[in-house]
């Protein structure tokens, strides 16, 4: 039986190995807030993090996750505490809500590599993921400000040390 | 519809009790998933909400939330009178139960901007009844009189000794028991304006801590013990079609495969659908595409976007239809008129396509059938869905969740219908989620409307009159519903959908401005056609507030001033003069005549009073573009004020406004769906492209609330922009673009012509 390591937990999984990593992580595991959009890699709301990068779970078979770092956005914080994700709470981004946890994995995705996005790298890493109530102005607000607190604390941390 | 009137019928939609008791438990039907609550033995003072013993209010909410924070609205309106601490309130989203029905149309249902403005008085009544029964238990427990106490932050306090009793602690007691009658509620007089403690405020948004961890839940999240899936599999038309023969046995050596459903819908809401049903949504879909489904294509199978225009160019060319507004008599005056400006104006295909694709959960359970679907018309899909298995409407136990977008298509009923046929012949629960495929190529799309508008102009240039006419498939004459249909304005009885040419009743004052509005039943029949988030204003505006630009370039007048003219608010169009302000905030936010523009740039107006006459937000635009040669336009900016009278929470109210400026945009110069040989062509988000982070321009809003009348904020802003645009492309290189989407090479050819 294939076995993911996903939020930190070793999982085996009853499916095939063709399967998209979308549907094991929300029917296998039960685990509902990765969301299914398009089934085509279009839309983005089904955005996970493979070994820390951003890939859409439904153009990712279970096969390509066996072996690597599964995260979704049950396991991006504990308390529901990472910048991106209070910076969303801020800004009071979510309409729907349905495509944010998406919105929230490509944007920790995008400041964990480059902390300091200018708005058009903000646009270029944002772009693939769709937001149909068009929450987009506050998206941009909400990764500039996580930029803004994950740079203070890291001057606060460095401090420190 | 030409007023707001109950649309429900029998007793159980229109009783409403209001008895206040301790203990009145039962009304508390949290549905136990996250975001929501569950209350304990409680206060209930009416059925809109309960006060558990730990103090928490929970606000029941009849309405649906797919984004626009309504249930948030609701619980700040309630929680204002009740006196109640917000981090002390959460909502819990009600099901079918006629009891929470809209008050004012008497039926589960959620659009038209309306929710605001319908229920503020009775949430704000509500709230009041439990702060008034609050107020006698609390000053009773504290031992002194009522007037000497004061309710705020969950508690009632004695402003003589400055002792207070919390909400908890009456609750507990269980010393509140007073019982209001509807007219004792409608006695209670209200806080004005000036009393607000929560309303008017930027209070936080209940939903928006679950939507950024994954726990809140949509309906696509729901589950039940032994539930199966189901993929549909659908005709190669849109509508029409029957299944003539399926052959399963491919299917049959497909893992976890139970069986393959043809959906027999007796509603006729769905037509020529097999669900192949298995254990997992994987397993389904793998299964559907190994059915081999044979079809008769039925009567639409030769239907194109194109024969749709060409029938509505043919119907508009003769007499019939139905008079939607009268004033004067255009067709008299058109002849008398100095100078006559004619042309003719196109919306094309667009679809919903909300984040969350359609779906549902059915099962059938001691004689009730359950559904799991976030919806926003119970009333009327729980109905179908229960005619569809032969089940009685009040048999039907709807489940409402959060709402992964809705935008009008959860308006409709289809996902419900299948996934009771569905479980009804598999005797298991099903649960139907569509793939973005059949969510696009099976909604119930935005109608192609076709207009042709003629203004007759008086010797100095004033207009005088207006003949209107519009040919389109009538999306709520489809419903069936006798009380959403509209008497014509000359006495024909329940003849037109209104829903499918409001706007065109402008504010405007045009002595003579007649609309008739045509049923296109080529399109009715091949593109069964829905709300689309802003209805008829969306497309009418676009006609008329582009007219409204031509008209005045013809009499050599600024088309904002000549806007602002007509604008006089007299006899009828009284009120008009809010709206002349909102163009006038726009055009001094924008700079409108006074910033200096760039060759290939312009400015253009627009003003609305989207949604309908009755219930106006007034809106206006100043679009901002810059069109290269190529007839390429950026847009550089959307400057928008809107009056809505009372802005509740003021944030919300921007993000409605902002976010329905870009689905202005979007439907404007993104969105075109198309039908060919009878089925929608566009698939997926690659066809069909709603606008991304990198269309979109600067957006400034301006929020007008003078203290009026609350109005609706999610549809208005969405009508303005496309005539904002249009006008604005014109103004910066002289082309006239009369079909929506807009393109490039639209413009360009527009061009050549000027």
């Amino acid at each position: 039986m294939p076995e993911l390591m996903i939020n930190g937990h070793k999982m085996a999984v009853e499916a095939d190995k063709s399967t998209p990593l979308l549907w094991v992580i929300r029917d296998n595991l039960n685990m509902t807030g990765t969301k299914f959009g398009c089934g085509a890699g279009l839309c983005g709301a089904c955005t996970v993090h493979l070994d820390g990068v951003a890939v859409r779970s439904c153009q990712t078979s279970l096969a390509d996750a066996v072996g690597k770092k599964v995260t979704t956005i049950e396991g991006l914080s504990e308390h529901s505490d990472h910048p991106v994700q209070k910076a969303w709470v801020a800004e009071q981004v979510p309409q729907c809500g349905y495509c944010q946890s998406g919105q929230i994995m490509q944007a920790a995705s995008l400041l964990s590599h480059n902390p300091t996005p200018t708005h058009a790298e903000i646009v270029e890493a944002m772009n693939g993921n769709l937001c149909r109530c068009m929450t987009y102005p506050r998206i941009v607000k909400a990764i500039q400000r996580a930029s803004t607190d994950m740079s203070a604390a890291n001057e606060t941390a460095g401090r420190k040390a | 519809m030409s007023k707001h009137e109950k649309i429900g019928s029998g007793p159980e939609l229109s009783r409403r009790s209001f008895l206040v008791g301790v203990g009145a438990a039962g009304l508390a039907c949290g549905i136990g998933v996250s975001g929501l609550a569950e209350a304990a033995v409680s206060f209930s003072p009416t059925v809109w909400y309960s006060i558990g013993e730990d103090g928490f209010v929970t606000v029941n909410v009849g309405k649906a939330d797919m984004g626009q924070h309504v249930a948030s609205t609701m619980a700040q309106i309630v929680a204002d009178e009740l006196g109640a601490s917000w981090s002390h309130v959460r909502v819990a989203l009600m099901g079918n139960d006629p009891k929470y029905s809209d008050p004012v149309l008497g039926a589960t249902i959620t659009g038209g901007s309306w929710s605001t403005m319908m229920n503020f008085e009775t949430m704000s009544r509500a709230g009041a009844a439990g702060r008034i029964a609050l107020s006698e238990a609390g000053a009773g427990m504290l031992g002194v009189p009522v007037d000497q106490v004061v309710a705020g932050d969950s508690r009632i306090l004695d402003k003589k000794s400055g002792k207070a009793v919390s909400y908890a602690d009456i609750v507990k007691a269980g010393k509140a028991s007073r019982a209001f009658s509807a007219d004792d509620l409608k006695a209670i007089k209200l806080k004005t304006p000036d009393q607000y403690t929560l309303i008017g405020k930027d209070i936080p948004q209940i939903d928006i801590p679950f939507k950024v961890n994954g726990t809140a839940k949509y309906s696509i999240d729901a589950t039940l013990p032994g539930m199966v899936y189901g993929h549909i599999v659908t005709p190669p038309v849109r509508y029409g079609a029957k299944v003539t023969a399926v052959d399963d046995s491919a299917a049959k050596k497909m893992p976890g495969f139970v069986q393959a459903v043809v959906i027999e819908d007796p509603t006729g809401t769905v037509t020529g659908w097999v669900v192949a049903v298995a254990k997992t949504y994987w397993e389904a879909a793998k299964a559907a595409e190994a059915l081999k489904v044979t079809y008769d294509n039925g009567p639409n199978a030769q239907v194109t976007s194109e024969s749709i225009v060409a029938e509505g160019k043919r119907l508009q060319s003769m007499p019939g239809g139905e008079l939607f507004y009268k004033v004067g008599d255009a067709e008299a005056a058109l002849k008398s008129a100095a100078k006559v400006i004619e042309a003719e104006y196109t919306t094309s295909i667009n679809i919903h396509a909300p984040m969350e694709p359609m779906n549902a959960l059915a099962e059938i359970k001691d004689g009730k059938l359950h559904i799991h679907c976030g919806n926003q018309f119970f009333t009327r899909s729980c109905g179908i869905a229960a005619a569809a298995v032969g089940m009685k409407p009040e048999d039907v136990v709807a489940h409402q969740y959060w709402i992964g977008g809705g935008f009008g298509r959860k308006l409709d009923g289809d996902m419900m219908v299948t996934a009771a046929l569905a479980t009804k012949a598999v005797g298991k629960p099903v649960k139907i989620v569509y793939s973005r495929e059949h969510d696009m190529q099976m909604d119930f799309s935005r109608p192609l409307v076709y207009q042709k508008l003629q203004f007759g102009l008086d010797g100095a240039g004033k207009a005088v009159a207006l003949q209107h006419d519009l040919v389109s498939a009538w999306a709520t004459k489809r419903w069936g519903i006798p009380g959403f249909m509209s008497d014509s304005a000359d006495g024909h009885k329940g003849v037109l959908d209104s829903f499918a040419v409001n706007g065109s009743d402008f504010y405007y004052s045009v002595p003579n401005h007649n609309v008739r509005t045509i049923l296109n039943e080529l399109a009715q029949s091949a593109t069964p056609s829905g709300q689309l988030r802003s209805v008829a204003p969306g497309w009418t505006f676009w006609a008329v507030e582009s007219m409204m630009d031509e008209v005045a370039h013809a009499a050599g007048k600024d088309p904002a001033e000549y806007r602002l003219a007509l604008l006089d608010g007299a006899g009828v169009n009284a009120g008009a003069q809010r709206l002349a302000n909102t163009l006038r905030a726009a055009m001094g936010l924008a700079g409108y005549g006074t910033k200096k523009l760039e060759k290939g740039e312009g400015m253009g107006v627009a003003c609305v009073s989207s949604q309908e006459r009755a219930t106006s937000s007034w809106t206006a635009c100043v679009a901002h573009v810059m069109v290269n040669e190529q007839g390429e336009v950026k847009v550089k900016k959307l400057t928008v004020a809107t009056d809505v009278g009372t802005a509740i929470n003021p944030d919300g109210v921007r993000a409605q406004v902002v976010g329905g400026a870009q689905w202005g945009l979007s439907l404007a110069m993104l969105e075109k769906a198309t039908l060919k040989n009878g089925a929608i062509e566009q698939t997926n988000f690659d066809s069909y492209t709603p606008a991304r982070m990198a269309d979109l321009p600067e957006i400034e809003v301006a929020i007008i609330a003078n203290g009026d009348p609350v109005r609706g904020t999610g549809e208005p802003t969405v009508t303005v922009i496309a005539p904002a645009l249009g006008n604005a492309i014109f103004n910066a290189v002289g082309s006239r673009v009369r079909a929506l989407p807009i393109t490039a090479e639209a413009v360009k050819a527009a061009m050549k012509k000027a």
